[in-house]
Parts: structure tokens; sequence; C-alpha cells
């Protein structure tokens, strides 16, 4: 147990953190606007980089790239809204199936296999494993990463103060209401499902840069990270968090904290194989911590006679 | 304004549950008129409200309001026309959302939502003075989240919200049902001054008699997914409580069953 060997892998926590960060603040606008629990981002978190590297591989520019990523995403986000509202299929049903669906559709962009590399020297990534130490400061991956966050969080605070961003908010919180109030509460969630799962594929896109290859299996447990970013970040920064831009700057933090975490357990000489229990387990534990402590502290006020 | 024509409603057809709401509900309300409903538990008044509403779809009739056919308009695109108040203060408005934003939403009824600004600082100066005509300092906490509000300021806020941007229709669900008696009578009283100053057309349905008899204009009773008894003018301000008994006795044939309705306060 170095601990240099920690400090070493730190760095790289952070960027993996950081692009992690980008997903859940995808999944924070399901989870918590829309208050759907949307597992359909275990299959869009490999979608994004299936498209993203197969365009680049194909001679387009690594901007052009995420933007079909994004666009990509944003239609498996359409295809579980449309299963959700219309059809009237469960939230959590119709993720499942859109995410199932899309492992085929994933090795089909992928050309049948279940991997594609894409090298770092020949090809001009945007992030990469590599630039994350002795490049120039605009091509680190940890300083673009944070850039390309900070501009996402900005595009989503305009976005959910406008009069549309609100009608989607009032569904999420309200659904009979916002319908007395006019509100298409069947499209509020399609367009939400797709913003979120349209950012979950542009972090997808950064991810497969990053790693330098598309995976089939890169988006399994994509949900349980997600979450757990969104957890901690609300357990950690919750009280000092209440304006809408910090929340889901504080999301990101999670994300950040949760691959810290992970590289110190690693460290620590954890088997890698048991890493998803581990997950698992850290987004149980910080599930059930509100509820927990809020019953352990009405236990404790309770006195029988009224002084103590 | 509004004509409902033999409407009919069977919840869970086929099944054992089988349960005929409303059975053949035929109504026409003029421009201003401020009408209440009475009737048993079971009778279709909610129901009645929730069809009008586009809640669920009709089996059969008509409902035209404003001379269109909305029977098959789905409910948001009705909300366009319609204020409601619903009898949980928790259901009619947004609670994670801040007080001037619900109004916001509710301001935009109707009106496409773009990619504009969802409060303007002139509606916010608005706002501000509709709030301070309900005289519950709601003025000076328009950032604060509806959360944070009892049910009698949710309902009276909710009340606001639904004539903030003028509705063809008021529906009055029991609005003032899951209240205590001091802020009912408050929200009671509100809802009389905004329909008298705005001149609005309102269905309410309330279960104390004596509130249907001094309220409006017109007065419906229901029974079994009919109305029973319609009453409007000088012999609805004359009508006395024992008479509406013993009218409802007198058209249904039985007792009127419903013990939180008998008298009222």
């Amino acid at each position: 147990m170095e601990i240099v060997k920690l400090f070493n892998a730190l760095p790289g926590a952070c960027a993996q953190g950081l692009i992690w960060g980008i997903m859940a603040i995808g999944v924070y606008i399901t989870y918590k606007i829309l208050d759907l629990a949307d597992l359909t981002v275990d299959g869009t978190m490999c979608t994004g980089g299936a498209v993203c590297i197969m365009m680049m591989l194909n001679g387009h520019s690594v901007g052009v790239a995420l933007l079909c990523a994004f666009i990509a995403g944003m239609l498996a986000g359409l295809a579980t809204g449309i299963l959700h509202t219309t059809m009237k299929i469960p939230a959590i049903l119709a993720g499942i199936l859109t995410q199932l669906g899309l492992y085929s559709i994933n090795l089909r962009i992928m050309d049948n296999k279940a991997n594609q590399a894409i090298s770092v020297d020949k090809y001009d990534l945007l992030v990469s494993l590599r630039y994350i130490k002795g490049v120039p400061f605009y091509k680190n991956t940890i300083v673009i990463v944070a850039i390309v966050i900070l501009v996402v969080i900005a595009i989503l605070y305009w976005f959910f103060g406008t009069e549309l961003g609100c009608a989607v908010r009032s569904t999420g919180c309200n659904e009979k209401m916002a319908c007395a109030q006019g509100i298409n509460t069947n499209f509020c969630k399609i367009l939400g499902l797709m913003i979120s799962n349209g950012i979950v594929a542009l972090a997808s896109g950064l991810y497969a840069q990053y790693q330098g290859f598309a995976d089939v299996n890169a988006g399994r447990g994509a949900i349980v990270i997600g979450l757990a970013a969104v957890i901690i970040g609300e357990v950690v920064f919750g009280k000092i968090a209440q304006n809408f831009g910090f929340k889901l700057l504080s999301v990101a933090l999670g994300a950040i904290i949760y691959y810290l975490v992970l590289q110190v357990v690693l460290w620590m000489g954890l088997n890698s194989n048991d890493l998803k229990l581990l997950s698992a387990i850290v987004v149980a534990i910080f599930l059930a911590i509100p509820a927990v402590l809020e019953s352990w502290k009405t236990k404790r006020a309770y006195t029988e006679g009224g002084t103590r | 304004m509004l004509i409902i024509s033999n409407v009919e409603k069977t919840f869970n057809k086929g099944t054992i549950n089988e349960k005929k709401a409303l059975n053949g509900v035929s109504l026409e309300l003029k421009d201003g008129d401020f009408v209440t409903v009475i009737g048993g538990n079971g009778a279709g008044k909610s129901t009645m409200l929730n069809m009008i509403a586009g809640v669920y779809p009709i089996d059969k009739g008509k409902i035209i309001l404003n001379g269109e056919n909305i029977s098959q308009w789905p409910e948001h695109k009705r909300a366009k026309f319609l204020g409601r108040v619903f009898q949980d203060p928790m259901m009619g408005t947004a609670a994670n959302m801040e007080i001037q934003e619900n109004m916001a939403l509710a301001y935009r009824r109707g009106l496409k939502r773009g990619l504009k600004w969802a409060i303007t600082k002139e509606e916010k100066a608005r706002y501000r003075e509709s709030l301070k005509e309900l005289g519950l300092g709601l003025e000076d906490r328009m950032t604060s989240k509806v959360g944070l509000l009892s049910g009698g300021q949710r309902q009276a806020l909710t009340l606001l919200m639904a004539s903030l941007r003028k509705p063809d229709l008021l529906l009055l669900d029991e609005h003032t049902a899951a209240l205590d008696p001091k802020t009912a009578a408050k929200v009671l009283e509100l809802t009389e001054k905004i329909i008298a100053e705005q001149n609005l057309t309102a269905l309410m349905i309330t279960h104390n008699m004596k509130d249907a008899i001094r309220l409006g204009n017109r007065l419906i009773m229901m029974h079994e997914g009919r109305i029973i008894y319609d009453v409007s003018g000088e012999e609805k301000k004359n009508l006395e409580v024992h008479q509406l008994l013993e009218k409802f006795e007198q058209v249904s044939g039985e007792e009127f069953a419903n013990d939180r309705m008998m008298l009222g306060n």
C-alpha cells in the first residue's frame, strides 16, 4: 500500500468522476425533476460512446461525433418516453425495454463487434486518459470535462427557468396540477427523458474517448453510479446547495467523491471484481441514510412526560 | 355557455365493481351563473366536474363549452377554459416550486409555453398585488416553496391561481371540505369575492347545505348520477335546509343518507 500509488491514481479518478458527473446530471433530470427512475441510461451510456467512436473512425470530427451521440441518446429517451406515456407502460419497465433493445442496437452501431478501439495517436480526441498529465493546460482532460460540465449546467439552468422548463418541473412535481394548468404532461415527460438521455449519451461519448474504446458493456450498472452521484451530492452538499445550479454542481461533485472513494478502496486492496457489489452497497447506504436518520431522531425526541 | 346533454359514465364496466356514476346528466349554464351542487356520497357530483374537466372520457352524451364540443378533448387542452380547485389542498399547487413560479404556471394556462423566461418583472409586481389581497402575508414569501404553506394557505393560493387568467368556468370540488371551520369560512369568503369581482361562471360542490343555499344564484341536487332538483332565483333564495331535505326524500324516495351533509354549521 504505497501512498504514492494512490496519489498517482487520483487525477484519473477525478477525470472519470467528472465524466460520470455529466452522466449523473442526466440521471438527476429524470430521478429528481421528473420523479421517474429511468433505466434507459444503462443502454444509452453505451450508445453514446458507440456512436461517437464509430463516427470518428469514419472520419468525422469530434464535435460532430459528440453531437450525433447526443442526438442518439435523445432518440433512446424518445423511445422510453413513448412507451411510458402513450403506451402507458410503467416507467421502470419502459426503461428496461429500451435498455434491452439498445443492447442489440449498440452492437449494430459497432459493426457487430462488442468492442471498438480508437487510437489517441491517430485521432484528435477531446479527452483521453493520456491527456491527464504532461499536456498543456488547455488540453488537460480534467479542465475540458470541467468546462463541459459548467456549460451543461448553465444550459440546464437556463432551460429549467423558461416557461417550458417550468412546465417540465411542474409535471414531475404534481402531474394533476400541471394538467389543470393546461400543460401537456406526456409531452413534458418525453422531453425530460430525451434531454436526460441526450446528456447521458454525451457523457458516454466522452467516456469512450477517455478509455480509448467503446464497449457494449460500458453502460452496465450506469444507473446505480448515476444515482450514487445524485444521492452522495445531496447528502453531502444538500444543506448548502439550495440554488438549482448548485444542486446540479453538487451532483457532479458527488460523482467525483464516488470515484475517489472507489480509488481508495481499490488501493486498499479490494478485488476489482467486487466493485459492482461495493457500488450497490454504497448506493443502498446513502439511500437509507436520510430515512434511518429521520426515524432515529424522532425516536430520540420522544419523552414520556414532557420533561427530561 | 356550458351545455351538458345526456352524459353517461360507468366505471369498471363488466366487472363486479361496476358503478354507474353518471346516468344521463343534462345541464345548461348561462354566463355568470354561480351554481352550487349538493348530493349524497356517490351521487356523481365530483364525476360530473371531472367529466367537464376531461379527467376521464365519457361513455355517451355531449359537453359543449362556448359553442365548442369538447367531449373528446384531452384534459390539458380543456384547461384553457377552466379554473379548477380540488378538495385536497395539496393537489392544486406544485409543492417543490416557489409561490411565484406556481402563479406563473397558472398565469400561462392555455397559452403556448416557449423558451421565454418563466416569470417577468411586471408579473412579479402583479402577483404581489394579488397576494396582498389574500391578507395572508404571502406577498413577502413569494420565493418560498409552496410545500411550506399550510393547507388553508395553499387552497387560497390555488383559488387565486385559478382566477389569475380569467376562466370561462370555475370548477370548485368541495374545495373547503378539508379545511378547519375558520379557514374554510375564509376561503369561502375569498371564493365569493373572486367570483363576484370577475363575474365568473362557477360550479361549486359543497356538503354544507346552508352554504349551498346562501351562495350563488342556482342550486342543483344530484342523486344516483342524475340531477334530481334544480332551483334558481327567488325560489332558491327563500329555501331552507329542511325544505331541501324534504325535497330530497320526495324526489329520491329515500332518506338523505349522508351524515356529513345534514345541517352544516
